[in-house]
Parts: C-alpha cells; sequence; structure tokens
C-alpha cells in the first residue's frame, strides 16, 4: 500500500499508473454504452419507448 | 370550438404576482414534461444512463458528507464505521467525477448545446468547475498528513494566482467551511437549475435522428 505507483512518461504527457487505469477505464465504459443493447419497453405508435 | 361572442370582453391581465408565476410556471415546464412517462426512443441507450449515475453518485456524496459533518474528524478517522463512511464519501466523489465525465463526453459528441440548450450546456460547465473546488476543499479537509501536504504546495499555486489572500488553503475553517456549507449548496443548486432546464427542452435528439423532438 506504501510502496510508489509507477508513473509513465509520453511527450508532455506524465501520468501515474492508477490515472492512466482509470481514464482507460472510462474509455472503455463510453465505448460499451455506444455499443451495448439497451433494454427496450413497449414503443408507441409515434416511436416514444 | 368555442366561438368568441361579440362584446364579449377579453380575458383581464392577472394582477396577483402568484398567478402570473403559475401561469409562467405552466407554460414553460407542465408536468408532462418535468415527470414524462414516454420518452423518444432514440433515449434507449446507455449514454444517457451517465447523467443519471451522477445525480445518484451526488446523493450518496451529500448523505454520507451530512453524517461526517456531524461526526466529525476523530470518527472518520479512528472508528470502523467512520472510516467506512469516510471511504464512502471518497468513493461517491470518484464515482461523482467519473459519470459526470462520461456525460460530458456522451454531450459534447452529441452536441448537446443545440436547439436552445445552450444555458443547459453553460450550467453544466459551470457545475464541473464547482464541482471542482469543491473536491480540492474536501482534499483540504481530511484532517491528515496527505491534507496538509496538499495545502502546503497548493499555497504557492494560490499566491502565484494572486488568490492567496482571500483563498487561504492554510485556514482550515475557511476550505471546511466552503467544502461543507456553500460550496454543496451550489453544486445542488446548479445541477437542480441543470435538470429542469432538461425537463423543460427535452433531451438533446441524436445528429441525425429522425422522429419524437422532445419528452
Amino acid at each position: 500500500m506504501d510502496s510508489t505507483t509507477p508513473y509513465y512518461d509520453w511527450a508532455f504527457i506524465h501520468i501515474s499508473l492508477p490515472n492512466l487505469l482509470v481514464i482507460a477505464g472510462m474509455i472503455v465504459l463510453f465505448a460499451l454504452a455506444l455499443v451495448a443493447p439497451f433494454p427496450h419497453g413497449r414503443r408507441g405508435e409515434d416511436g416514444r419507448g | 370550438m368555442d366561438a368568441v361572442r361579440p362584446g364579449a370582453q377579453a380575458e383581464p391581465e392577472p394582477t396577483s404576482w402568484t398567478l402570473r408565476t403559475r401561469q409562467l410556471i405552466d407554460r414553460l415546464l407542465p408536468m408532462d414534461h418535468l415527470l414524462p412517462d414516454r420518452q423518444p426512443y432514440y433515449v434507449g441507450s446507455w449514454v444517457y444512463v451517465f447523467g443519471v449515475i451522477t445525480i445518484a453518485a451526488l446523493v450518496w456524496v451529500i448523505v454520507s458528507g451530512v453524517v461526517l459533518a456531524f461526526m466529525g474528524p476523530q470518527w472518520w478517522h479512528i472508528s470502523n464505521v467512520g472510516r467506512f463512511f469516510n471511504g464512502l464519501h471518497f468513493w461517491s466523489v470518484q464515482m461523482f467525477f467519473i459519470f459526470m465525465v462520461l456525460h460530458l463526453w456522451g454531450q459534447y459528441f452529441a452536441a448537446g448545446w443545440r436547439d436552445g440548450r445552450v444555458a443547459t450546456w453553460m450550467i453544466g460547465v459551470v457545475i464541473f468547475g464547482v464541482s471542482i473546488l469543491t473536491a480540492f476543499t474536501g482534499y483540504l479537509s481530511q484532517q491528515n498528513f496527505d491534507s496538509q501536504f496538499i495545502a502546503i504546495n497548493a499555497k504557492d499555486a494560490m499566491n502565484g494566482a494572486g488568490i492567496g489572500a482571500f483563498f487561504n488553503v492554510l485556514n482550515f475553517g475557511q476550505m471546511y467551511g466552503l467544502h461543507v456549507m456553500l460550496l454543496p449548496i451550489g453544486v445542488t443548486f446548479l445541477v437542480a437549475a441543470h435538470i429542469v432546464l432538461v425537463r423543460m427542452r427535452g433531451v438533446v435528439k441524436p445528429i441525425g435522428a429522425e422522429g419524437g423532438v422532445r419528452s
């Protein structure tokens, strides 16, 4: 718990492993939200769910 | 269809401000817009869930924050239940920020400011900024070595920005007061205004989508 976390450098970017993992997880979650099927209820004649 | 009879008088303008206010609210935000039971088909996407999860996280932030404020730093650092609520407060804030940013991405790529929704977008921008300030004062209110480290290092930045005189990160009372009172009220008020505006206009129609324009 008390050990220092690794940091990664890429050009001007200097980021810790935990921050990198959070951002990567958010990008994955966003991509999943775009493609994952959403459970639809009954849709009315006017196209509303 | 009602016909207007010759000689009939037009309805007089209401003189009561309460009546005028009620009529304005009825016109701008009727109940079927405020609490709709049906939504346009394009709302059936997980992207629209991000904003709701952000609100749910904010509820947990406030609930756990109220408990922490009642019980105090010794309780939240030492007792098991206190440490649990400390963790609950911290992690619900993490969820709040993660899903607020996901909501921001979704609205940015959908150009959520279109069709008269500029105020909704701009209030969201202000919520983001005020939330960062709230989180910052929260880190300074932890009452541990971590908060002291952050305060000592942030002091130079605040002085460099020219605001150190009236926003003193070394002043625990000021930071704690801002964190538990002024800033949470600001965030809550702005979020309420944001939601009311969303209900008035409906969610933004995705670019290229056809059909219903509002809830």
